[in-house]
C-alpha cells in the first residue's frame, strides 16, 4: 500500500550539472531574455518615428556604463539563441544526436556566439 | 508549473556516521535513507567502507554496509553485472547501475547515493517505478499485427530490417535515463519520458509490426512526446551507451512525414 507520506527523491538538488542540461536550459532563459529586448527594441523603434529626442536619449543610455553591458549581454543571448537554433534544426533533421557530436557541437555554438559577440562590438563600437 | 525545490516531508537531513571497524584502506558512502516506519525526514548516512575486504564495484560496496555494519539499509539488486537494471541509482550526481560503476573511479572521494530523481521513495535507495512501468504498458510493448503468418515459419525479417534495431532492443528499462531528464521531472504525469520513448520506437522500427500508424497516432500529443526538449541528459547518462534523445527525433521525424503525406 502505498505511504501518503513517502517523500520525493532529490532532482536539482544532487544531479550534476552538465553541457547538456546546461546548454539547454541556457537556451530556455535567453529566449525569455530576448523576449524582454525585443520591447525594449520596439519601444526604442516607436520613439525613433514619434520623438527624436528621447530615442537619442535612449540610445546614449545604452552607448556606455551599464547601459552598454546590458546590451552586450542582451547581443550575447541574441546569438548564443541563434546558434543553438540552427544546432536544434540539425537534430530536428535527425542529426548529431549521438553524445561526442552533442558535445563537439555545444562546445562551437558557445565559442561562435563568443566571437559572433566580439565582433559585433567591435564593429559598433570600437571601428 | 514545475516545482524546483523539494517539498517539505523530503528535505534531506544530515544523518549518522558510521565509522570502519579495520584501520586500512577505506572510501566514505553518503547514502540516502528514508523509512516509512517512523515519521522523520530523509538523511544522508556515512559509511566508511573497508576497501581491502571489499568487492570493487559500488554494488559490492552497499552490500558490504548491508552485511557488515547496517542490516537496514534497502536497495534493489539482482544481476549484479548490469542487465537487469535493478540496482539503478544515483551515483555521485548522475545515474547508472551501481553494479558496473567501480569505486576506483572516484579515487577515494566520498560516493554520494541516492535513488533515482524525482521519485517518490519507498524506502532508503527504492523508488516507486509503477507509474513509469504503467506508461510503458501504455505504448503497447509488444508486435501487433493483422496478417496471419505463415503456419510453417516464423515472421522473418531481412539482416538490413534487424540491425534497425540495433541500439533499441538492448534497453533494459532501469529508469535510468527517463529520471535524469527534466522535462520528465516536472512533467512526468504526462510526458512519456525518455525510456519509453525508446521502446515505443523499438517497435515504430521493427519491420514486422504492422500498427505503425496506429502508434503514431497515439503518441500525437502535446505531451507524450513533445515535452522532449532535447536536453540529451538521457543519452548522457544511459548505462547501457544507448541514445533515447535520437530514438525520440526519429519518432518526431516519422510523425512530421507522416503528415506531409
Amino acid at each position: 500500500m502505498s505511504n501518503p507520506n513517502r517523500p520525493l527523491s532529490p532532482h536539482l538538488q544532487v544531479y550534476k550539472p552538465q553541457l547538456t542540461s546546461m546548454l539547454s536550459i541556457a537556451h530556455r532563459l535567453t529566449g525569455m531574455v530576448l523576449a524582454a529586448g525585443v520591447v525594449v527594441f520596439t519601444i526604442w523603434l516607436y520613439l525613433v518615428t514619434t520623438q527624436a529626442a528621447a530615442a537619442d536619449q535612449l540610445a546614449a543610455f545604452f552607448a556606455q556604463g551599464l547601459g552598454a553591458v546590458l546590451l552586450f549581454a542582451w547581443l550575447f543571448t541574441f546569438n548564443y539563441h541563434l546558434c543553438n537554433g540552427i544546432r536544434h534544426l540539425f537534430w530536428d533533421a535527425g542529426k548529431g544526436y549521438d553524445i561526442p557530436t552533442v558535445y563537439k557541437t555545444g562546445t562551437l555554438v558557445i565559442i561562435v556566439a563568443v566571437l559572433l559577440t566580439a565582433g559585433e562590438i567591435y564593429w559598433g563600437y570600437v571601428s | 508549473m514545475a516545482e524546483f525545490r523539494l517539498p517539505k516531508n523530503s528535505k534531506v537531513k544530515k544523518g549518522n556516521h558510521h565509522k570502519a571497524t579495520n584501520a586500512g584502506k577505506t572510501t566514505t558512502f553518503k547514502v540516502y535513507r528514508w523509512s516509512p516506519d517512523d515519521n522523520e525526514n530523509p538523511r544522508t548516512d556515512t559509511y566508511e567502507v573497508d576497501l581491502d575486504n571489499c568487492g570493487p564495484m559500488v554494488l559490492d560496496g552497499l552490500i558490504k554496509i548491508k552485511d557488515e555494519m547496517d542490516a537496514t539499509l534497502t536497495f534493489r539488486r539482482s544481476c549484479r553485472e548490469g542487465i537487469c537494471g535493478s540496482c539503478a541509482m544515483n551515483i555521485n550526481g548522475t545515474n547508472t547501475l551501481a553494479c558496473t560503476t567501480s569505486i576506483k573511479q572516484f579515487k577515494g572521494k566520498e560516493i554520494a547515493i541516492y535513488p533515482l530523481p524525482h521519485m517518490e521513495v519507498i524506502k532508503d535507495l527504492v523508488p516507486d517505478l509503477s507509474h513509469f512501468y504503467a506508461q510503458y504498458a501504455s505504448i503497447k510493448p509488444w508486435m501487433q499485427t493483422d496478417s496471419v503468418p505463415l503456419p510453417d515459419k516464423e515472421r522473418l525479417q531481412s539482416i538490413e530490417d534487424r540491425e534497425k534495431l540495433d541500439g533499441l532492443y538492448e534497453c533494459i528499462l532501469c529508469a535510468c535515463c527517463q529520471t535524469s531528464c527534466p522535462s520528465y521531472w516536472w512533467n512526468g504525469d504526462r510526458y512519456l519520458g525518455p525510456a519509453v520513448l525508446l521502446q515505443s520506437y523499438r517497435w515504430l522500427a521493427d519491420s514486422r509490426d504492422e500498427y505503425t500508424g496506429e502508434r503514431l497516432e497515439e503518441l500525437e500529443d502535446p505531451f507524450k512526446v513533445y515535452r522532449c526538449h532535447t536536453i540529451m541528459n538521457c543519452a548522457n547518462t544511459c548505462p547501457k551507451g544507448l541514445n533515447p534523445g535520437k530514438a525520440i527525433g526519429e519518432i518526431k521525424k516519422m510523425i512530421a512525414q507522416r503528415h506531409a503525406l
